[in-house]
């Protein structure tokens, strides 16, 4: 299939931006939307031109490092896939394709489609983990963790980091990224301890860095590629409102 | 030369406790005059970074990716081992130790795969308690399964993610470090020199991949954490930037670079759709349990697979295996599929691949239960194929996966050049010429954990603090070294595209020194290499400038290095006369078409040293001695 | 000090302020609908026979509304500033235009009840008729039909009404997000619980104005 995709190119971050149409010619069905893309950039290569430049790596939906906005949703809105995941057969010969950068004030343009995500880090650096040293821990099975809050911590702890509930929600607010984190520790015999500490933090952490606040659109949950819950964001809350008792 | 891999003396159950307290220790108000430079954030990188800040270090890490959580020890799924024996059936260190051994076809080094399996359980405490959300059962205790390659059940996993969770769990361990202040992280960083002073490694030239900056970092010790080469093969089941750079680089500055032809060849991976393909998706071999691999007896078959009746179908592992059938060892179930595919009878695009078949376990145990054991990877199967493998056979075939050998390094992981130390998949270490299952994830986090801290310092005590410093004669030259090397991949302007070329590696490689490997293809391989790298440096393509984001530039430099990496390992293969773990040479076989080994002449670990790009590298051994496991014939039967 | 100034914390504050006014907005409701059965000017009389408890009452709601307003005027121009740049196609899954409209919505019910007060709390606008009712009362009923026989009053008041509407479908059920009360289960019943209370109050308001003004209830 023929397809015409308009593709936001920029050169740097204090560059002025726009978008560029490209025709990508003989797609196959089966080519990840990635690989598409690559064929573009190899024509563009041999044509003498700048390939667009995008974030990728490993290209089976788990580093999260993929990050594009693809007919105005994040990794293309098909359920819980990233952009590496998404395949050309969910489009139509002829369709017009608008691929654009996450978009957000905290995460600054890089080139083209690579936007710089630090302010994520910056995030868990500010209180997302546990202070426990290495070595001199109990043994694993020395606190029992029952079932359940085990696997509640695992659904929150799922986040790829990738972005994605930041560059659809109209905020641009990392709640679900922060809460996410907050609600897998707070699960956990092993993370009660800073609870309060860590929840204070990271909601203030994510202030600082630029998010912008929740507001309950809950388009975060619809956008992120692993279909984390906004439930972890009401037990962030709870959490908050704890900490205010501490 | 005879090398020294300077294993403690004496009865190995005291190996590692004994040779810790035979090192020597750094003042802890010393600590922080050291700098230590850690390249790569997986798990090795990433537990090393955030061990070594704690202990009071001062450390710089670095990564290609834009955040330290995006290694591809992410992508790992099945599980980590450790000899707790918490389900009391019959684990313990020295089994897990024995059958690491056996399972790298006694190719390893006794001393340091003991340690690994002795700090195994550490390691899970220590995730535990950096809140590693691992499989529970519903009284509250760790949940364990069983793995290829083990009787026992030691594998702790946590749902298909398991590497993800170790990884943020080493991620968050730095992230603390890196608000208290002792590690500074350089994201999007890539490392492109070693600079040795004197002979002692000393810092690293790395190329800032946003500003395009390129620039020296020096320090008191190296730390290399930066993964394996298999995307030398260019389709593979690594990350698209896993890259043998810096390896290759410390390789050219006098490492050693040990075992480079063992590479495992994972048998359950989805096949390629057609030359766009870019990458190859793995998935759990687990399905091999109630999946049945067929292809049609006759050749060129193209019917729907539905419509083969049975007594044309091949059921060709039960058949050439009728004892272990499906359940064949991963090296024998890749190239079994491969001889399918060779022989004209592959199916799909291509006919590079073969059916992975479960109508007949839905018609004993149905769909639901077939659904519960392994719907994640009928459902990631469906969203890269298309196809449902509940109705129509999964295709699948073999892809390259994981990298046994590495650069050369001692018990306390340190190359034979001093202050360069070698963690995880980069090593050549504990997994001898075949790695099991779930040993991975152990043996990156014991080096970055348990290992590195104390074996660094017994390093760092025979050198003064910041001895070298950024002006050093050395730094200079590096730079200028790599700027020179930029400014020509930028000045060629051929015809050709970088992927272009990496493919055609590909191509070369797989063909020649992938699962079967004879003296004629690698000696083939051993001619085209270089015919395509003079090609490369004559017309590459590389658009753009140095002093920007340019990821094409990124890649000329990997694929650059793989072009002369890949000539070591297609040599590296010929010269190993002998079948053994992921290395097989068609020469060497059993009648049942088992790996052969040649223990009389090749019972040592291959260490190659660097002696120029198109001159014949040197070669000097590490004997393998086995005191506590009998060298023996591996058999799974 | 984390409830003013965290992202969290003044977020709890509106949902709590927004809350509140919610349960002002169901007792209004009922006293309004004692217009239905003739005790509007019985009801009106009994609620301002203890003028302390009204002012007080008041001024409550000054700060609720007062307090809600702040905040959210300042969450708003935080959000948009955390969002500076939108996309060339612009397509949302889950968001809805009442979410996205929260600011307006709200700034127009100021509006609105701003126009509200001087209307039939301070009585100053022309339209009003000022009387006593059989009982020596103040009437009440006949100042409100009198008032929205005006086709334009009524329209005005149905209009705020649709607005409510709006700013209350999500208002409800964000409360309940935002007080930590929700879990995956919980979050479509609430959501149905806020539609259905905001669809009463869309209802139940507006069918004073619409009875007026299409004759069924009159004088």
């Amino acid at each position: 299939m023929n397809l015409t995709l308009h593709v936001w190119r920029q050169a740097g971050p204090n560059q002025p931006g726009k978008l560029e149409v490209y025709e990508a010619k003989h797609v196959s069905p089966d080519q990840s939307f990635l690989e598409m893309l690559d064929e573009v950039n190899e024509e563009l290569i041999k044509g003498g031109k700048d390939p667009i430049s995008f974030d990728h790596d490993c290209r089976e939906g788990i580093c999260g490092m993929c990050s594009q906005v693809i007919n105005g949703v994040p990794h293309g809105g098909q359920d819980r896939t990233t952009v590496c995941q998404l395949h050309m057969r969910t489009f139509k010969d002829g369709d017009s394709i608008f691929i654009e950068p996450w978009r957000a004030r905290a995460f600054p343009l890089l080139r083209d489609l690579v936007v710089d995500r630090t302010a994520l880090d910056r995030i868990i650096e500010s209180g997302g983990y546990t202070s426990c040293h290495t070595g001199g821990v109990a043994d694993g099975n020395a606190i029992l963790i029952p079932k359940p809050d085990a696997e509640y911590a695992m659904d929150a702890a799922e986040c790829i980091g990738c972005g994605a509930c930041v560059a659809g929600c109209p905020n641009g607010s990392a709640m679900l990224f922060t809460s996410a984190k907050v609600a897998q520790l707070a699960a956990l015999p092993q993370g009660k301890a800073e609870a309060a500490q860590r929840v204070c933090a990271m909601t203030e952490s994510m202030k600082e860095n630029g998010f912008g606040n929740c507001t309950n659109h809950y388009e975060c949950q619809a956008a992120c590629p692993k279909g984390i819950n906004v439930k972890f964001i009401a037990k962030l809350n709870r959490e908050f409102q704890k900490s205010l008792f501490e | 030369m005879i090398l020294d891999g300077k294993c403690p003396k004496g009865p190995i159950e005291q190996s590692w406790d004994k040779h810790r307290f035979d090192m020597k220790l750094v003042n802890p108000s010393n600590k922080r005059k050291y700098k230590i430079l850690v390249v790569g954030t997986g798990l090795a990188g990433g537990a090393a970074a955030a061990t070594l800040g704690e202990l009071g270090y001062n450390v710089e890490a670095f990564c290609y990716q834009d955040s330290a959580r995006r290694a591809h020890s992410i992508a790992a799924q099945g599980g980590i081992n450790a000899a707790k024996a918490y389900p009391n059936d019959g684990d313990s260190i020295f089994r897990l130790f024995y059958d690491t051994i056996k399972g790298g076809d006694f190719r390893a080094r006794e001393a340091d795969v003991w340690r690994l399996a002795q700090v195994s359980n550490n390691i899970i405490d220590q995730c535990v308690a950096q809140g590693v959300p691992f499989a529970r059962d519903y009284a509250g205790y760790l949940d364990n399964r069983s793995f290829g390659g083990a009787q026992v059940s030691r594998t702790f996993f946590a749902r298909g993610q398991t590497g993800q969770q170790l990884l943020l769990g080493a991620y968050s361990a730095i992230s603390r470090q890196i608000k208290a202040g002792t590690v500074k992280l350089f994201a999007r960083t890539e490392m492109l020199d070693l600079v040795v002073v004197d002979g002692e490694a000393k810092g690293i030239t790395v190329r800032d991949l946003v500003t395009g900056e390129i620039r020296t970092h020096v320090g008191d010790a190296v730390v290399l954490c930066t993964g394996g080469y298999v995307n030398v093969f260019y389709l593979s089941t690594n990350a698209m930037g896993c890259s043998v750079t810096a390896n290759w680089r410390a390789h050219k500055k006098g490492a050693y670079f040990a075992n480079p032809c063992y590479t495992q060849i994972h048998p359950t991976c989805i096949p390629q759709t057609g030359e766009h393909q870019s990458k190859l998706t793995l998935m759990s071999e687990s399905l091999r349990n109630d999946g049945r691999c067929w292809a049609p007896k006759k050749q060129g078959d193209n019917r729907p697979p539905n419509e083969i009746p049975e007594e044309e179908r091949d059921y060709y592992l039960e058949r050439k295996y009728p004892s272990f059938g499906n359940l064949a060892p991963r090296d024998i179930a890749s190239r079994a599929a491969k001889e399918q595919c060779d022989d004209n009878r592959g199916v799909g695009p291509g006919g590079r691949g073969v059916y992975l078949d479960f109508a007949a376990s839905i018609k004993r145990l149905g769909e639901d239960t077939i659904r519960e054991r392994y719907g994640n990877l009928f459902e990631m199967y469906e969203k890269i194929t298309d196809e449902n493998g509940y109705k129509v056979p999964m295709r699948i075939y073999p892809a390259p996966h994981y990298a046994m050998g590495g650069l050369w390094v001692d018990y306390n992981c340190e190359s034979n050049v001093p202050g360069l130390f070698v963690l995880g998949e980069a090593n050549f270490s504990v997994h001898g010429a075949n790695r099991l299952g779930a040993s991975a994830l152990m043996q990156g986090l014991a080096d970055g954990y348990f290992v590195i801290p104390y074996t660094i310092a017994n390093y760092l005590v025979k050198t003064a603090p910041g001895k070298v410093k950024a002006d050093n004669p050395e730094c200079k030259k590096s730079l200028e070294n790599v700027n020179t090397e930029m400014k020509k991949l930028l000045s060629i302007n051929g015809k050709k595209t970088v992927s272009e070329f990496h493919r055609a590696l590909g191509k070369i490689m797989w063909n020649n020194v992938g699962m079967a490997r004879s003296e004629q293809s690698l000696k083939e391989a051993i001619k085209q290499i270089p015919v395509l790298r003079e090609e490369f440096w004559q017309n590459v393509k590389v658009t753009g400038s140095g002093p920007e984001l340019n990821q094409q530039l990124e890649n000329a430099w990997r694929v650059a290095d793989f072009l002369e990496f890949g000539e070591l390992l297609a040599k590296d293969a010929l010269h190993r006369d002998e079948s053994c773990g992921g290395h097989f040479r068609v020469e060497h076989q059993m009648p049942d078409g088992e790996a052969k080994r040649d223990d009389e002449n090749f019972c040592y670990a291959a260490a190659w040293e660097f002696k120029g790009v198109g001159k014949e590298p040197e070669l000097h051994k590490e004997p393998l001695v086995f005191e506590n496991v009998h060298l023996a014939v591996r058999s799974y039967k | 000090m984390q409830l003013l100034t965290s992202s969290v914390g003044r977020k709890i504050l509106m949902a709590i302020t927004g809350q509140l006014m919610v349960l002002f907005v169901i007792v209004h409701l009922l006293g309004n609908s004692t217009i239905f059965i003739g005790w509007v000017n019985a009801y009106a009389e009994h609620l301002h026979a203890m003028p302390p408890v009204v002012w007080i009452f008041r001024i409550v709601m000054l700060a609720l509304v007062g307090i809600h307003i702040l905040f959210g005027i300042q969450l708003t121009l935080e959000n948009s500033a955390a969002n500076p740049q939108g996309y060339a196609v612009n397509n949302k899954l889950k968001a809805t235009f009442a979410s996205e409209n929260m600011i307006w919505t709200g700034l127009l019910l100021l509006a609105f009840i701003v126009y509200h007060v001087l209307h039939f709390t301070a009585r100053v606008t022309p339209d009003i008729v000022k009387g006593v009712d059989a009982l020596g009362r103040f009437d009440v009923f006949t100042m409100v039909v009198s008032s929205f026989q005006h086709g334009i009053i009524a329209v005005i008041y149905v209009a705020a009404m649709v607005t409510l509407f709006l700013h209350l479908s999500h208002g409800i059920q964000s409360f309940f997000q935002t007080m930590g009360w929700n879990n995956a289960k919980s979050l479509p019943v609430f959501s149905k619980i806020a539609m259905v209370l905001a669809v009463i109050f869309l209802l139940g308001y507006s069918s004073i104005p619409l009875f007026i003004v299409t004759g069924i209830l009159n004088k």
